[in-house]
């Protein structure tokens, strides 16, 4: 591999971390919202792909993408409220309706988008930030989403939200410890539902991410399990907003790896390369669990680590 | 007491334990009527239609019980392990692995008889698969990772694998279209059951289930499972090797979707290639939730969700519904199974009370198992 290929492929890696990254994001901090509170929602999967389905039709009847984020998020809000209430119910396994939801979630969006697509919706608009450099490759690299960088705001808003306001208290007491909760007076369940329903909430944008700017168009297979690997991602970002960002970036990059290898020629072991992701999260979940003891800052009423 | 009464009390009785799945269905058919007529589509015409894709010929019966025969399979994979307390939904990957095996094993092997060459093909696919779950059961013993995530990770990861052998090193280069493996000679394909068009993979499916069932009630190593699944630390205090019976769950529950994978290579698609990959693995985890992981009532439930996936192509043709219709209506179901599972619990304290108020009623002995 010659100096520019080299240069072409971290450029490739680059852009595609942040690109391929953020719909990673905003699952990721849905779930860290909801693990906080110490339910897991494996149906995040089936809350992305309705709300990306439901910001395409909604961009492409309204004309305005923002419009389609929006309702997008008030579908995964929905969804999110659904795990919440049906969880709160006694004897209703949570890591088993979130499957259930997942099925659900999917089975809507193919049934309800079915018209929607073949025609073009109104794209999300990027910013560029790459003016100032004479290298097309580079300018390429540097034209970021607006949603990305909404994305970091919130990541660090929820970090700092998590540490330090009565409510990102009232969350995490609930999720650690469920009796203390109950004994200082808060309601249990409905902090867990609000939480849930916030997370479908971003879960959802995270979806929309992806059918209004990449790959940017609505079809049955556009999610490739991001909603899965953020459960697994949030574990390997001990559940710390701003943690979420370095490792949604870091599977972004791997996410990318694939096409950027296509782009400097490397065509071999497409599907392999493609994998890169889950292999990814496998073998970082090898690396951080331990089967003799909770993670270090995990939520202590999640069923998940125990 | 009057006999009526006590005749009530005594069909009450009996008939909690299916009360959940009952409400479930109706539950299930209202939200689905509810869901089409919301949209205009004629909601009682499309339930009917599904009854009739499903069971109301013999074409009908034919395709609802070729889709059943892997379902049985790949829901044991969900069924066996969570018998020790793990929710595996890594199925499709096993079937892959198996029906990968499966496929390419007698081009390795001197050209056997098929008598030898098929249990030897149905041996490396269930050993292709029960591998490929063991890991996750190992995964989860070991290292403490989740094995829900990381069953459904490894089955990415197996498709991946799949395809990429499929359309590289293990690729029929006179497959043009559709990328294949070499395919099978002809003396190796499965026959069709005498008078059908479905395949012995269903018998031996049923068999399959039917053995996991004597297995998981009459065998020492079921009882232990059922142990570990209950209470690992009393397991453990009584002396049980949990690990080796976590992994043998795995490995078993492995092994039988593996083994649907060869039967689907061998009697349906006479090679591997991508068309294996019909989501026989995830529609197993609906079917084994909805039998409420028991293996007896796994075959009720696979011929039921054979059925409603057969009635698909029927709605799109009559009606022009989406195909996701089906998984729109799968997808009500999962979840009315698991919500009304909260009545359960108010179920069996009304049974005790009922139970007080009848002395004489005898406990039937079935019934002792479903509190």
């Amino acid at each position: 591999m010659s100096e520019s290929e080299f240069i072409t492929l971290l450029l490739a890696l680059f852009a595609g971390a942040i690109r391929v990254g953020t719909p990673f994001l905003f699952v990721s901090l849905g779930e860290c919202i909801t693990e906080k509170g110490g339910r897991v929602n494996l149906g995040l999967e089936g809350i992305l792909v309705c709300g990306a389905m439901t910001g395409y039709a909604v961009s492409y009847f309204s004309g305005s993408a923002w419009l389609g984020v929006l309702a997008a998020g008030c579908s995964g809000l929905l969804l999110g409220t659904l795990h919440g209430l049906v969880c709160s119910l006694p004897r209703v396994n949570d890591i088993a309706f979130g499957i259930a939801l997942m099925l659900l979630g999917t089975g809507l969006a193919f049934f309800l988008g079915k018209p929607f697509i073949q025609p073009q919706a109104a794209m999300l608009p990027s910013i560029n930030l790459g003016g100032w450099s004479s290298n097309l490759q580079l300018q390429h690299a540097l034209q970021i989403n607006a949603l990305f960088l909404l994305g970091v705001v919130l990541a660090l808003l929820l970090q700092w939200g998590m540490a330090g306001t009565r409510w990102g208290l009232a969350l995490r007491l609930v999720g650690d410890h469920a009796e203390t909760a109950r004994a200082l007076g808060y309601r249990v369940n409905t902090i867990r539902i609000a939480a849930t329903a916030c997370g479908g909430f971003l879960a959802a944008v995270g979806g929309a991410y992806l059918s209004l700017y990449y790959p940017g168009s609505w079809n049955e297979g556009l999610s490739s399990g991001q909603g899965l690997m953020a459960v697994a991602l949030v574990i390997f970002a001990r559940w710390q907003p701003l943690r979420c960002l370095g490792a949604a970036l870091l599977f972004g990059a791997a996410g990318a790896l694939g096409p950027a290898l296509q782009a400097v020629g490397i065509t071999s072991g497409y599907y392999l390369f493609n994998a890169a992701p889950y292999a990814l999260t496998l073998l970082i979940m090898i690396l951080t669990c331990r089967p003799d003891r909770t993670l270090g800052n995990a939520p202590g009423e999640l069923s998940l680590t125990r | 007491m009057t006999p009526t009464r006590r005749l009530a009390i005594r069909l009450g009785i009996s008939a909690t334990p299916l009360l959940p799945t009952l409400c479930a269905l109706s539950g299930t058919l209202l939200l689905f009527v509810l869901f089409l007529a919301l949209q205009g589509r004629p909601a009682g015409e499309a339930c009917s239609l599904i009854f009739e894709g499903a069971f109301g010929s013999s074409f009908a019966w034919q395709n609802t019980l070729q889709r059943a025969a892997p379902l049985l399979l790949t829901a044991l994979c969900v069924a066996l392990p969570a018998r020790v307390g793990l929710i595996v939904i890594g199925g499709e990957g096993a079937l892959a692995m198996g029906g990968l095996a499966a496929a390419v094993l007698p081009s390795w092997l001197p050209p056997w008889s098929p008598w030898l060459m098929l249990p030897a093909m149905a041996a490396a696919a269930m050993i292709a698969g029960g591998v490929w779950i063991a890991l996750c059961g190992a995964l989860r013993q070991w290292r403490g990772v989740n094995e829900t995530i990381s069953s459904l990770l490894l089955s990415y990861l197996a498709i991946a694998i799949f395809k990429h052998l499929v359309e590289g090193p293990l690729r029929d280069p006179a497959s043009l279209n559709k990328p294949s493996t070499l395919p099978l000679p002809d003396a190796y394909l499965i026959n069709p059951l005498p008078g059908m068009e479905v395949h012995w993979g269903l018998v031996w499916g049923g068999l399959a289930c039917l053995a996991a069932w004597v297995f998981l009630r009459h065998s020492v190593s079921g009882f232990a499972m059922a142990i570990v699944g209950g209470n690992v630390r009393t397991a453990r205090l009584v002396g049980l090797p949990v690990n080796r019976l976590l992994l043998l769950a795995c490995a078993m529950g492995g092994a039988a979707a593996g083994l649907a994978g060869m039967f689907e290579v061998a009697a349906v698609h006479g090679s591997a290639n991508s068309a294996l990959l019909a989501g026989y693995g995830f529609s197993g985890i609906l079917v084994a939730f909805a039998a409420r992981q028991n293996p007896l009532a796994i075959i009720v439930c696979a011929i039921v969700i054979g059925g409603v996936e057969a009635s698909g192509s029927l709605l799109q043709r009559r009606l022009d519904l989406p195909d996701a219709t089906t998984l729109v209506l799968q997808g009500l179901l999962f979840c009315n199974l698991l919500a009304w599972e909260a009545i359960s619990g108010r179920l069996a304290a009304l049974k005790l009370r009922w139970q007080e108020t009848t002395p004489n009623t005898a406990l039937p002995a079935s019934e002792a198992s479903h509190v």
